[in-house]
């Protein structure tokens, strides 16, 4: 396992790489602050599923990718949109349920989609997103791109059946596919080793032929370092890869729940790893200045309360919409 | 017109699509040994293994992965095998599929067509007979074609692949080599929503789809001979479904039978008729009567299965009573 201090030279001397990757963690970190506060004062209606503490996984992951290549993600799933390139105002109309929001106010948290940075999809729905994510590799593969797929899940959706029916497609057809576990180890409430056998996700995956590698998701340089590796090893043709990430949730499943069944000492333990002052140290070793990082801090939290307020401000979409984009032949009355 | 079956119809109409349009492909299990019945024999050697893919028994992921290649750009027409097998792939018809274009507010494009054989076939028993397009006609964001005949096969398999809404396409297994005929040439496409108009008459109005059809129009060519004209519409696709042509012949009949081989609680022939009472008034209607199978699974020994079969004298007697 690679750590934030002896970190592989590639990655590393790269100051540059390194403070953008800084900075979108950061953007991620505050994204969600300023959406659980939102929250928090009645601004945003429905289930909110916030990623304080991983934010270095999308961020190390998307930095290897292009514009092109497509991902599709679950339901924590505010980081892979900005990770993948989504823009933060509209996603915050999305949130809000307002005009001009991605989906245009009919998805919410749990939908973000952008088609037009490959991001193909938040998901409702646990493990929803692996086998579209196959799919999606395969038809780029038939009209012969070179992108490849990045498919973002939980730990939890490892005991579905997709899980395995997913892995297996990408191994017998040598898909363009990244499979990135995010292992938090908790799926909603219970925590997940007790409810899964054998030796886990990276296990599992290896065993239908799937190369995984675990690594330490909080250290943001090892992820970014993995996933470019891996990610030329896709684009190369070899077929798909894994990363089994480990990490922990800081917060509670949804915006609402305390977690109150867990000791605290194991979050503050798990502070103590934070992702973001990791990498904050690494980049003020090699000389970064931290003023200059403190100017990464308050332009993201101008960003995010700019695109609070903005769709705080913004009108609900019309009426007519909700009868709108349904389907063609037939909509709404046959 | 050339002599076909309605496998063969079928056949050529994805042959035709696929010689058309280089996006379309097809997956599901065994396809590239022709598919259970044949409707893709001979495509793996013409099309290769790209575009002809046999996939493992994996449902959840032949359909989701057929959504994840429309949302690419491509055009898949995901093999189901048999309808019972949707079962275990209804997360990624309902939840997704039928979701991602209006939860996404218009950015996906879910044009897939999901080919789900149904209904009774020689005695398969519970598991592999079932009739449940009610279900999804209950689904916003499909369409739901369900043909009876080799020319509407192959004209609105055509319309299915080229539309760029999520098509279930209901193949009517029990017909698969029922004779028929489709035209020369180019398979045109028949639009959704225009039933076929079988049988003229202005006694009743039998409304009828998929597999049971040919039953429906030998008790109707016996109902003649008893000098009894009804007007026979086979809906061909229930959603969207043809409610001005049911209408119109309302307007003459005032008698409604709608007949289909799934379970009558709850099948669409109940849409049917509450539809007609909502438009015409009841006032306007004198009878209105479905006929579908009793509310039991089906069953595998032959005399059972019969009796829940909807027989050509069912349907007289139906009709003789809906006359009465
Ligand atoms: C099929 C399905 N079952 C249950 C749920 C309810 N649910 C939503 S998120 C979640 C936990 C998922 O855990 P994990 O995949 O590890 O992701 P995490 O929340 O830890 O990021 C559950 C049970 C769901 N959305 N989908
Ligand atoms: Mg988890």
């Amino acid at each position: 396992m690679a750590t934030a201090g002896g970190t592989p030279a590639a990655a590393g001397d790269n100051l540059k790489r390194l403070t953008d990757l800084y900075r979108m963690m950061v953007r991620i970190r505050t994204f969600e602050e300023t959406a659980l506060e939102a929250y928090k004062a009645g601004e945003i209606p429905g289930p909110l599923h916030v990623s304080f503490g991983q934010e270095a996984i999308p961020s190390g992951v998307c930095a290897s990718l292009r514009t092109d290549d497509r991902l599709t993600s679950n339901h924590r799933g505010h980081g892979h949109a900005l990770a993948k390139g989504a823009d933060a105002a509209t996603m915050y109309l999305e949130l809000y349920g307002r005009e001009g929001g991605y989906c245009r106010g009919k998805g919410g948290s749990m939908h973000i989609a952008d088609f037009s940075v490959g991001m193909l999809g938040a998901n409702g729905v646990v493990a929803g997103g692996l086998p579209i994510a196959v799919g999606a590799a395969q038809g780029l593969k038939l009209l012969k791109s070179d992108a490849i797929v990045v498919c973002m899940f939980g730990d939890g959706a490892t005991n579905r059946g997709p899980y395995l029916e997913a892995l297996n497609w990408a191994a017998i057809y040598t898909l363009p596919v990244l499979f990135v576990c995010e292992d938090n180890g908790v799926a909603a409430h219970t925590e997940t080793r007790t409810v899964t056998a054998g030796e886990g996700p990276a296990a599992r995956a290896n065993a239908i032929g799937v190369p995984a590698v675990t690594i330490d998701g909080n250290d943001a340089l090892a992820v970014e370092e993995t996933a470019a590796r891996l990610v030329a090893e896709i684009r190369a043709g070899r077929g798909p890869r894994m990363i089994h990430a480990k990490t922990y949730r800081w917060c509670g499943h949804t915006a609402t729940d305390a977690a109150a069944w867990r000791d605290p000492k194991q979050v503050e333990a798990a502070k103590t790893r934070c992702p973001i002052a990791r990498l904050k140290a690494v980049l003020i070793e090699r000389g970064v200045a931290a003023a200059s990082l403190d100017d990464i801090s308050s332009a993201a939290r101008d960003e995010m309360q700019t695109g609070r307020a903005g769709a705080h401000a913004a009108p609900w979409p019309g009426m007519a919409s909700a009868f709108e984009d349904v389907q063609d032949a037939g909509a709404v009355h046959g | 017109m050339v002599e076909t079956t309605l496998v063969e119809a079928g056949r050529l109409a994805v042959l035709q699509e696929m010689r058309r349009d280089p996006r379309v492909w097809v997956l599901g299990e065994d396809v590239g040994r022709g598919g259970l019945w044949g409707q893709y024999r001979g495509m793996l050697e013409e099309f290769g293994p790209e575009r002809i893919v046999s996939t493992p028994i994996a449902e959840s992921t032949i359909m989701g992965a057929g959504l994840g290649a429309a949302l690419v750009g491509t055009r898949p027409i995901i093999e189901m095998r048999m309808f019972d097998f949707v079962m275990c792939a209804m997360d990624e018809l309902v939840n997704q599929i039928a979701k991602v274009r209006y939860m996404f507010g218009g950015q996906a494009k879910p044009a897939v067509v999901v080919r789900m054989p149904h209904g009774m076939w020689r005695n398969s028993a519970a598991q592999h007979s079932q009739m449940l397009e009610a279900w999804f006609a209950h689904l916003p964001g499909v369409v739901v074609v369900a043909p009876s005949n080799a020319e509407d096969e192959a004209g609105l398999l055509v319309s299915a692949i080229r539309s760029d809404d999520p098509v279930l396409f209901f193949d009517p297994k029990d017909l698969w080599l029922a004779p028929g005929a489709i035209a020369d040439g180019e398979i045109a496409p028949i639009p959704f929503g225009k039933a076929r108009h079988a049988r003229q008459g202005d006694a009743l109005t039998i409304v009828t789809w998929s597999a049971i059809v040919p039953n429906v129009l030998a008790a109707a060519d016996q109902l003649t001979s008893e000098g009894i004209k009804v007007d026979v519409l086979d809906l061909r696709t229930i959603w969207p479904w043809d409610q001005d042509a049911v209408a119109a012949s309302l307007a003459r009949t005032k008698r409604l039978l709608v007949v289909h081989e799934a379970v009558e609680v709850g099948g669409f022939g109940a849409e049917v008729i509450a539809s007609m009472i909502d438009r015409l008034g009841p006032s306007a209607i004198k009878v209105a009567k479905r006929l579908g199978a009793p509310r039991i699974p089906v069953p595998f020994a032959p005399p059972l299965e019969n009796e829940v079969r909807i027989s050509p004298a069912k349907i007289v007697a139906a009709a003789k009573a809906a006359m009465a």
